[in-house]
């Protein structure tokens, strides 16, 4: 559990920011000068607010009223940056030991293990210098880890990096996620890797905390427009990789009881998985299409209808648990008589799996 | 003309090795503190404290000697506590000699000791301290390897300094032969002397050759560091 209720003035910009999020990884997201590095700065111990009061866990590290600041060395805190930050005159084995040998700091998990899980096995003894952007962001997140810390905050980590080198370092980060269970704080101002990554997600905007919550709740709220408009909008569903034919080389996913299919073969059956739905491809129908060459139809209900000024409609349809936007023309809304309560068909044209 | 060097000027350019070494000694620590106060925080009295550091280089060697001799004199404010308390005596002795050696060199050493604090922004000390290292032991095992090729070649041509000095040594400690006499101040007595010149050439000779030496060996540590490092923010 992370706790923060911050407040900070620094020449005309202001901060201000309260939320309190559980374990995870917490996507701080918004666009930048919006605060986010202020405000992890801030959690991490580089940088003290005017006023409030952050906890971690049990431990209050900060408290205005209460005199309590603590320093950055004893917070626990891991932090990766953007630009890796690895120390020049040290080869990778002792950058990713630093803190062991210089702080004394214990690790549960050994070197070895961090650099097969992180693929740097091979690195060890070369100079940060010589390695690609990815390797060093690979590294630097190792050498977090093996500080052993409490809360492992990443700014941008891959913000300077190109989209192949993204794709590196993504299945890492889960790997991470899903094998240590160490919170983090993700600050982006990337949707896409957010999506792939968040399950809670921390908006932010000119210095104010807009909203924060469950990360698929978060992106289908049309009322925070900067998450849940433009053209890529739509939805995220958590679904389970249920069977792949080899037949045809179709991978079908469990969606909340109804199934979902797509191309390839697409991970191991039993394994979670998280798809994206854009709100433009799908479309609605009263009956249950035969002969149709869209094989994804999901048996949804309609939640509510919100109509734009232009001409289109947002229809919000829930399948079992989760939510499921679809973006029509007024004009089909109209002439099918959707309206809230239906129960109707999802006809899904493209489906792309986050992970 | 002989090549060879009689004994006095061996004496002189051993002095002169012994002055220059406690010069750097007692210059060197005092420069890497203020250099990195100088390149890091910005704090009242920065200009006034820029331009002191910086003063030995403008002013006239023999006001810089006369000043050492005011204070570090027996009768000295400095001068009698340091006698008194540790038994330690500059005026006319070689020991003050190398005070003035290390005070005029001090500008040279700070240079490209605070150029190289100035290169790395703290961004790298951030990441230490998350990692658990307290500020004095970021300074170390951080901070200060990576300023080392600014430091090196700050301590060489310091000591190249150091070894040349003349002007406010012949003020503060005079000409003793064996005790002050250091290689300026023993070319510039074969100068006054009828039957000096060849050893005046010798001596000019070795000036030159420590001097070249002590540039190009700095600049040589100074790049073979920043390659090895392969820059500090790629």
């Amino acid at each position: 559990m992370i706790e923060v209720d911050v407040a900070s003035r620094l020449g005309d910009f202001s901060l201000s920011a309260k939320f309190a999020v559980n374990s995870g990884i917490t996507a701080i997201f918004g666009k930048s000068g919006a605060g986010k590095s202020s405000l992890i700065r801030m959690i991490a111990g580089l940088s003290a607010p005017d006023s409030g009061r952050i906890a971690l866990g049990e431990r209050v590290v900060f408290d205005r009223a209460a005199s309590i600041n603590m320093p950055i060395q004893q917070r626990g805190v891991g932090m990766v940056f953007q630009d890796s930050r690895l120390f020049p005159h040290m080869n990778v084995e002792r950058n990713l030991l630093y803190s062991q040998w210089a702080a004394g700091r214990k690790s549960a998990v050994g070197l070895g293990e961090i650099a097969e899980l992180l693929g740097i096995s091979h690195l060890l003894k070369r100079r940060p210098h010589g390695l690609s952007g990815g390797e060093k962001q690979r590294v630097a997140i190792g050498r977090a880890l093996l500080s052993n810390p409490q809360l492992l905050v990443l700014d941008e980590p891959l913000a300077s990096l190109d989209a192949s080198r993204k794709a590196e370092i993504l299945p890492y980060l889960l790997k991470l996620k899903n094998e240590f269970g160490i919170p983090m704080l993700y600050v982006s101002h990337s949707l896409g890797e957010i999506e792939q990554l968040a399950d809670t997600l921390v908006l932010l905007d000119a210095g104010n905390v807009v909203a924060h919550g469950p990360i698929a709740q978060m992106l289908s709220n049309l009322e925070l427009p900067q998450l849940a408009s433009g053209p890529d909008a739509g939805s995220l569903l958590f679904a389970t990789l249920n069977h792949y034919d080899e037949q045809w080389q179709i991978t079908e996913f469990g969606l909340e009881g109804q199934a979902l299919q797509l191309p390839g073969q697409l991970g191991n059956v039993g394994q979670d998985a998280r798809v994206r739905i854009k709100a433009k491809d799908v479309a609605l129908a009263r009956k249950a299409p035969d002969e149709a060459s869209i094989r994804n139809v999901l048996s949804v209900v309609i939640e509510g209808i919100t109509e734009t000024s232009g001409p289109y409609a947002e229809v919000d349809c829930r399948v079992g648990e989760q939510h499921l936007r679809a973006r029509l023309t007024r004009h089909s809304v109209h002439e099918l008589q959707l309206a809230a309560g239906q129960q109707v068909f999802a006809l899904i044209k493209s489906v792309a799996l986050d992970q | 003309m002989s090549f060879y060097l009689t004994d006095a000027e061996w004496a002189a350019i051993q002095l002169s090795l012994q002055v220059a070494s406690l010069a750097i000694a007692i210059a060197l620590p005092p420069a890497i503190l203020l250099g990195y106060a100088l390149a890091r925080w910005k704090f009242p009295g920065y200009t006034l404290v820029n331009a002191l550091v910086h003063l030995p280089i403008v002013l006239p060697p023999v006001v810089t000697g006369y000043v050492l001799l005011v204070l570090f004199g027996r009768q000295g404010m400095l001068g009698s506590f340091f006698a008194d308390v540790f038994g330690i005596v500059f005026a006319f002795r070689w020991t003050g000699a190398a005070l003035a050696a290390g005070i005029m060199a001090f500008p040279l050493i700070i240079r490209p000791v605070k150029l190289s604090f100035e290169l790395s922004d703290g961004q790298l000390e951030e990441a230490a301290h998350s990692l658990g290292t307290s500020r004095i032991r970021t300074f170390l095992l951080i901070t200060l390897p990576l300023a080392l090729s600014g430091i090196l070649s700050g301590a060489v041509l310091g000591f190249a300094k150091a070894m040349g000095e003349f002007g406010a040594t012949i003020t503060f400690v005079s000409n003793i032969p064996g005790e002050t006499r250091t290689l300026s101040l023993a070319l510039y007595t074969e100068m006054q002397s009828l039957s000096g010149d060849a050893g005046a050439i010798r001596l000019t000779v070795i000036a030159i050759v420590v001097s070249i030496g002590a540039l190009v060996f700095s600049e040589v540590i100074s790049r073979r560091l920043s390659r090895k490092l392969g820059g500090q923010h790629d």
